[in-house]
């Protein structure tokens, strides 16, 4: 079966800082994979490369086989639609209400009218635990968790093959980050959509895996399902999910 | 430190700079002439950066034409050609004041605006999430600001240059002794077509300059809230300059003094 998403030997350097040293990673139709790694590890690159925002110097990107790394133009835009994001930060739109953020790509990505949108948009806002009522608010009236959770309506509004989720509970408490957890499954079930996270909550990448692969030096140093991370044999993995300070992991605690 | 080395480095970042602008300018002009077109967008934009412009154009205006009748009425004193101040007066704010006063304060109003607008959203990855929503953003954010920015700096200017030529009519009249109606015969008669459109090109071409530099800044910053206020600086006083070089080449060009 092709792969719904391809990296292979993906390299990308800013000046001369290394991030990307030939990633290499496949993930399958319908499959949720979360790359695990430590902050600065390039996980955020890896998923911009994905998607264009970022042009990785070297190697090759498939998206159902075919390689996307230096599409542009009505291709790219073509391309982008199979896309959602769930943004780290929310990345929601301030000048816009709840509705027409959840909305926008429908709007402005597909040209639908606004009143059908809209009716879609309450539809994926009741899929996240949302109200409609919260649809007339703005997002700096919202919590972290409904901006979270809005985020997400937004990411699913239009039903992508292909959802991102970067950091998706970060800056929650654990009760919030779990019930997102559980939405992410549930959603990506639904849309029955392939799934690309990242993360360095181990409880969440667990949660909403079906594979992990783990970043660092550039590179994916192990990948499996979820049920083998524990018996991995890698001595930076088991550093990694465990959280201890000492191991084959050295942070640079002076800059 | 090698001092070659310096001068290289400094001359290497800045025409990096330049490609990097004209490589955004070319993007966002190509864009302006692609489908879709966000009319109500447009519409926003003019509101913001033309309507709610007109109280600081007005003021400096009137301001501007006052002082230049009385500066005017002083300096022709000396040659006993007093009664020249409606002619220079309305010149001087047709022609060069008028546009250039209101770039400035536009400048300084929306240039701002814009860049801490769109750095704001560039920081918090809101330009990313537009383009994973299928959304160019050059076309959703820069194509509207620079088409209401080259539409409303005209007509801005316009009634600058009301305002101005009233500033000095309000002196002229109450201070220096003219009477009204002379005041405004000499300036109907001497003010051409070519003084008012000249006038009007160089305020559009302003428009552009304030509109792109805005955006160009709010595009290419980075790092939280300093990198936004960084942003937002470069754009005033990049686009202030801009504005002061692009008067010097447009005079030149459309009174043919070469």
């Amino acid at each position: 079966m092709t792969p719904k998403i391809q990296l292979i030997g993906v390299k990308k350097s800013f000046g001369s800082k290394v991030v990307l040293d030939g990633i290499d990673l496949v993930i399958a139709p319908r499959t949720s994979m979360v790359i695990i790694g430590g902050s600065g590890t390039g996980k955020s690159v890896t998923i911009k490369s994905i998607l264009g925002i970022i042009r990785p110097d070297e190697g090759t990107i498939l998206v159902d086989g075919v390689d996307i790394t230096h599409i542009n133009g009505a291709a790219r835009d073509k391309l982008l639609k199979k896309f959602g994001m769930l943004f780290q930060g929310g990345a929601l739109f301030d000048s816009l209400p709840v509705w027409e953020n959840v909305a926008f790509g429908l709007i402005q990505g597909r040209g639908m009218k606004k009143k059908q949108a809209r009716d879609i948009a309450i539809q994926k806002l009741a899929k996240v635990g949302l109200t409609a009522d919260v649809a007339e608010l703005y997002p700096v009236e919202l919590s972290g968790g409904m901006q979270k959770r809005v985020g997400l309506a937004r990411a699913i509004a239009a039903d992508p093959e292909i959802i991102f989720f970067d950091e998706p509970t970060t800056g929650l408490d654990p009760i919030m980050a779990d019930v997102i957890n559980d939405l992410i499954v549930s959603t990506v079930k639904d849309v029955g959509a392939t799934a690309l996270s990242i993360t360095h909550d181990m409880a969440s990448a667990r949660k909403i895996s079906d594979h992990i692969a783990m970043l660092y030096g550039g590179k994916i140093i192990w990948t499996g399902p979820t049920a083998e991370i524990d018996h991995s044999g890698n001595p930076y993995v088991d550093q990694f999910i465990h959280g201890r300070a000492d191991g084959p992991i050295k942070m640079a605690v002076k800059a | 430190m090698n001092v070659f080395a310096a001068i290289g480095r400094a001359v290497l970042t800045l025409l990096a700079e330049i490609g990097r602008l004209a490589s955004f300018t070319g993007r966002s002009v190509a864009a302006i002439f692609s489908p879709p077109v966000y009319g109500r967008l447009i519409g926003q934009q003019m509101m913001s950066i033309g309507y709610f412009s007109l109280p600081v154009v007005g003021l400096t205006a009137l301001c501007i034409g006052a002082v230049l009748a009385l500066q005017i009425y002083l300096g022709g004193n000396r040659y006993g050609a007093e009664a020249i101040v409606p002619q220079i007066v309305v010149l001087g704010i047709t022609r060069e004041l008028g546009p250039v006063i209101a770039g400035l304060m536009v400048a300084g109003r929306v240039a701002a605006a814009i860049a801490a607008e769109i750095g704001t959203m560039k920081v918090t990855e809101q330009i990313d999430a537009l383009t994973t929503l299928a959304t160019n953003p050059i076309k959703y954010l820069v194509v509207p600001r620079l088409v209401a920015a080259v539409i409303v700096m005209p007509l801005l200017t316009v009634i600058g240059d009301t305002i101005g030529v009233y500033g000095g009519y309000l002196v002229a009249t109450e201070n220096l002794g003219f009477t009204g109606s002379t005041y405004l015969k000499n300036t109907v008669d001497f003010a051409t077509h070519q003084d008012i459109v000249s006038g009007l090109i160089k305020a559009a071409v302003f428009g552009f300059i304030i509109a792109l530099m805005g955006c160009y800044n709010g595009f290419n910053s980075r790092g939280g809230a300093q990198g936004v206020g960084n942003a937002t600086t470069a754009a005033v006083v990049s686009s202030s300059i801009l504005i002061l070089a692009a008067d010097f080449i447009l005079t030149a060009m459309l009174f043919h003094t070469s």
